[in-house]
C-alpha cells in the first residue's frame, strides 16, 4: 500500500462519501487511489470553490466536508475558501498536494508554503513528513475539525509521501489522544445554576443566538427551552434559521442590517444570553454601550470568544447542545409577559413601507415571495452584498436552512456552497441567491452543476452594479462612483443556454409571482435573472 | 501593563512562527521572546513578555491556549518573577577609559569575556533593568555591537 492509498482508506474509515477538488500532478496519487473506492469525486472549476462546496456539504450534513487540490497555485487558490470556513467555524479537512519532500524550500515549480500561508485561518495544519504518520494525522485532523469550535484543518501532502510504501496500516476508532487539545464541551454546573437564578429574577430577558447553535446541532433543544420558558429570541446573521420566522418568540436579526424590534430588544433587555455568537462588529457595533447596565451571559465553546469584545457577567464555556440540555434539567420559573407584550406591540407598530413602483423588481418583496413559496425544508444560500442583506431581512424561514458567508463575506460563495448542499442532500430544494457581481465570481460552476446533475436553482439579482459598494459610495462619497459599474454583459440567457440550464427573466412586478412559481416548479436547475433597481438601498428599507 | 508568559510548546519546526504569527496577526505586542529546550527534548519553553491593557493581555493567554502546539501556559506579573537577560556588548576602548570600563564591570558584576588591542566584549547576565542600566553606563564610550537574549523568567518560588 502506498501513502495515497492510506489517505483514501482513512477517508473511508471516517465515513467520507464525497470529495470536492481539482487535480494536478502533485495530488494525482490521491485522485488515482480514490478510484478504488465508492467515494464520489466532484471536479469544481476553480480551487476556491472546492472549499465552498465542501462547506455547503458540511453545513447540510452536519459533518466534516472534504476537499483536495494540487500544490502551489491550487493550494493558494484554496486559501480564500479555507479562510471563509474558518470565519464561520465550518468543519473541513483540506488536502493540498505538495512538491517532493526533498525539494521543499527550494522554490521549485508549483511550490508554495501553504501551511505557513494558511496558519492564521486554519484550526490546525500538518505537513506530512513521514508516510507512517498518515493514519494518525488524518484521524487527528477529523477530530480537531469537528470538535470544540469547528473549523478547517489543512493537510499538506508531498507527492513522494503519497507514493511511498506504508508497511503497517492501523486506524483506530478511539478519539485521538492529543495532550494539547481538550475542548470543553460540558458547561460548568455552577455557572448554569447561576444563569437560572439570573433568569428567575429577570424582567426583560433575551437570548441572542449565533451560528454556534447550528454548529452544535442544538436547534431542537434550544427551541424546547425557549418554548418552555417563553424567552424572546433574536439572532445574528449566522444564527438565522434557528427559529422559524413566524415563531412567536422570535424577533429577527440584530445589527446594523437587522430589525428595529430586534435591536430595541437588545438595548432594553436586562438579562442577555449570547449563545454561540462572536459579538462581532456587524451584529453589535458598540459592545460596551450595548451591554452596559445589563447582566450578560456569554456562552461559547471557544473560551477565547468570551470577553474578546466585551466582558461578560457570567461566562459559560461549552457546547450549546450540552448547555441547553443541562438547562432543560433545571427547574426554574420566570415570568416576563409584560416584556413580551411590549416587544409584540413594538413589532406591530413598525410596518413595512409600501412597495413603490420603480419599474424594477422590488428586492425585499422578491425575497419574501420567493422564500414564502420555497419548500418548507429548502436550503437558501445567500451570497454577499445587497442580495445577502435583503435576504437576511426578508427571508421567510420555515424548517429549512439559511447559509451565507457571514464572517468573511466572501463573494461567490453561494453557487459552489449550494452545489455542495445539493450533493449532500439531493432531495432538498436548494436555491442560491446572488447579485450579478458575486455570480460572475463563480459562474464557472454552472458547468460543475450540470456535469454532476446537481440541479440547484440560481437567482441573479441583476442591477449591473456592485450594489452594496455602490450604496456605500452613494452615502459616503456623495455619488462619486468608482469601480462599481459592471456594464450589462454577460447575456445571462445565452450563458444559461451555453451551460444547458433553464432560464427565466423576472422583470415586472405584476409577473413576479408567476415567474417564481415557474422557477421553482420543476426539479431541474434553472437560472432566474431578476432585474432590480441599481439605486435601491438596503439602508433605506424599514423592517 | 506588562505580563510574562511562560509557554511550554511542542519542540517541532514551525511552532515558533505559529506563536509569533499569532501575535502579529492580532496586533499583540511582543516585548521579548526567548526559546529553548526543556529537560524533555520534545518540549521547548518560550518566555514571552508582552504589554497592553488588561483585556489584551487576557486575550493573548486565551488565543495562545487555542494553539494546538502549546502544551501549557503560565502567566505572571513582572514583580512575581525572577527574570534574567543575557547581554554581550562589544566596545571600543583606549588607554584612558579602560580602567573606568573595568570598574563599571566590577560594580555591575559583568565580565570581560574577550579582548583585543582596542576592542573588548563584556558579558552581563542580570535583570532587564540592570542590563539597560549597563548600556546607559557604557553609552559614553563607543559601543560597536550588542547582542541580547530577551527576558527569561520563572515564577518566584513563593
Amino acid at each position: 500500500m502506498i501513502g495515497a492509498d492510506a489517505v483514501i482508506k482513512c477517508l473511508v474509515k471516517e465515513g467520507v462519501d464525497t470529495v470536492f477538488g481539482y487535480s494536478g500532478v502533485a495530488i494525482d496519487p490521491f485522485w488515482n487511489s480514490i478510484l478504488e473506492t465508492d467515494i464520489k469525486t466532484v471536479l469544481v472549476r476553480t480551487e476556491q470553490n472546492a472549499a465552498h462546496a465542501a462547506s455547503g456539504y458540511a453545513r447540510t450534513r452536519k459533518k466534516v466536508g472534504v476537499c483536495a487540490v494540487t500544490s502551489g497555485p491550487g493550494a493558494t487558490n484554496l486559501l480564500t475558501g479555507i479562510a471563509t470556513a474558518y470565519a464561520d467555524s465550518i468543519p473541513l479537512v483540506c488536502f493540498t498536494g505538495q512538491v517532493d519532500s526533498e525539494l521543499i524550500g527550494s522554490d521549485v515549480f508549483q511550490e508554495a508554503d501553504v501551511t505557513g500561508a494558511a496558519e492564521s485561518f486554519v484550526k490546525y495544519s500538518y505537513l506530512v513528513k513521514n508516510v507512517k504518520d498518515i493514519p494518525r494525522i488524518i484521524h487527528e485532523a477529523f477530530y480537531i475539525a469537528n470538535t470544540g469550535r469547528r473549523g478547517p484543518v489543512l493537510i499538506d501532502l508531498p507527492a513522494d509521501i503519497q507514493l511511498a510504501h506504508i508497511a503497517d496500516f492501523k486506524y483506530t476508532d478511539e478519539p485521538p489522544k492529543l495532550r494539547t487539545y481538550k475542548p470543553t464541551v460540558k458547561g460548568n454546573t455552577l455557572q448554569i445554576k447561576k444563569v437560572t437564578k439570573v433568569l428567575e429574577n429577570a424582567k426583560r430577558p433575551l437570548v441572542c443566538v449565533g451560528g454556534g447553535v447550528h454548529l452544535s446541532d442544538a436547534e431542537e433543544v434550544f427551541r424546547k427551552f425557549i418554548e418552555k420558558h417563553r424567552i424572546p429570541v433574536v439572532s445574528t446573521m449566522m444564527g438565522l434559521g434557528i427559529l422559524p420566522s413566524d415563531h412567536p418568540m422570535y424577533y429577527g436579526m440584530v445589527g446594523n442590517n437587522g430589525f428595529q424590534v430586534a435591536n430595541r430588544a437588545m438595548n432594553e433587555s436586562d438579562v442577555l444570553l449570547m449563545v454561540g455568537a462572536r459579538v462581532a462588529d456587524r451584529a453589535v457595533s458598540a459592545p460596551d454601550l450595548t451591554f452596559e447596565g445589563k447582566v450578560l451571559v456569554h456562552m461559547d465553546v471557544d473560551p477565547a470568544e468570551i470577553g474578546k469584545n466585551v466582558g461578560p457577567t457570567i461566562p459559560i464555556v461549552g457546547d450549546a447542545k450540552h448547555i441547553f440540555e443541562d438547562f432543560m434539567g433545571e427547574s426554574f420559573y420566570c415570568s416576563h409577559e409584560a416584556w413580551i407584550a411590549s416587544l409584540n406591540n413594538y413589532r406591530t407598530m413598525v410596518r413595512r413601507g409600501d412597495v413603490k413602483d420603480t419599474g424594477f423588481i422590488d428586492s425585499p418583496e422578491f425575497v419574501r415571495t420567493l422564500s414564502g413559496k420555497m419548500d418548507d425544508d429548502a436550503i437558501y444560500v445567500a451570497d454577499v452584498g445587497q442580495n445577502q442583506l435583503f435576504s437576511c431581512r426578508n427571508y421567510i424561514m420555515k424548517k429549512g436552512s439559511f447559509f451565507t458567508s457571514g464572517g468573511m463575506g466572501t463573494m461567490g460563495y453561494s453557487i459552489p456552497a449550494a452545489i455542495g448542499a445539493k450533493m449532500a442532500d439531493p432531495e432538498r430544494q436548494v436555491v442560491a441567491v446572488c447579485g450579478d457581481g458575486a455570480f460572475q465570481m463563480s459562474m464557472m460552476e454552472l458547468a460543475t452543476m450540470n456535469q454532476y446533475k446537481a440541479p440547484v436553482k440560481i437567482v441573479v439579482m441583476r442591477n449591473n452594479y456592485l450594489g452594496l459598494v455602490r450604496e456605500h459610495q452613494h452615502f459616503t462619497y456623495k455619488d462619486n462612483y468608482s469601480m462599481v459599474h459592471l456594464g450589462s454583459d454577460p447575456d445571462l440567457e445565452l450563458l444559461s443556454k451555453a451551460y444547458g440550464i433553464n432560464y427565466i427573466k423576472c422583470e415586472k412586478m405584476e409577473n413576479m409571482e408567476a415567474d417564481i412559481d415557474k422557477f421553482l416548479k420543476s426539479d431541474e436547475s434553472c437560472l432566474m435573472e431578476v432585474m432590480t433597481d441599481p439605486t435601491e438601498t438596503v439602508a433605506g428599507t424599514i423592517a | 501593563m506588562k505580563k510574562i508568559y511562560s509557554v511550554l510548546v511542542e519542540n517541532r519546526s514551525g511552532v515558533l512562527s505559529k506563536v509569533a504569527g499569532l501575535f502579529s496577526r492580532r496586533s499583540f505586542n511582543i516585548d521579548s521572546l526567548t526559546v529553548g529546550e526543556t529537560e524533555d527534548k520534545a518540549v521547548s519553553c518560550m518566555t514571552i513578555v508582552s504589554s497592553g491593557d488588561e483585556r489584551t493581555l487576557e486575550q493573548i493567554e486565551k488565543q495562545l491556549n487555542k494553539k494546538l502546539d502549546i502544551i501549557r501556559i503560565k502567566t505572571f506579573e513582572e514583580q512575581m518573577s525572577v527574570s534574567r537577560e543575557l547581554m554581550l556588548i562589544k566596545v571600543k576602548y583606549n588607554k584612558s577609559n579602560r580602567r573606568e570600563i573595568m570598574e563599571t564591570c566590577q560594580a555591575m558584576k559583568a565580565d570581560i569575556v574577550d579582548m583585543s588591542k582596542n576592542l573588548m566584549i563584556i558579558q552581563i547576565c542580570d535583570t532587564p533593568e540592570r542590563t539597560r542600566l549597563m548600556i546607559k553606563l557604557l553609552s559614553g564610550i563607543s559601543i560597536v555591537e550588542i547582542a541580547r537574549t530577551g527576558t527569561l523568567a520563572l515564577q518566584k518560588c513563593e
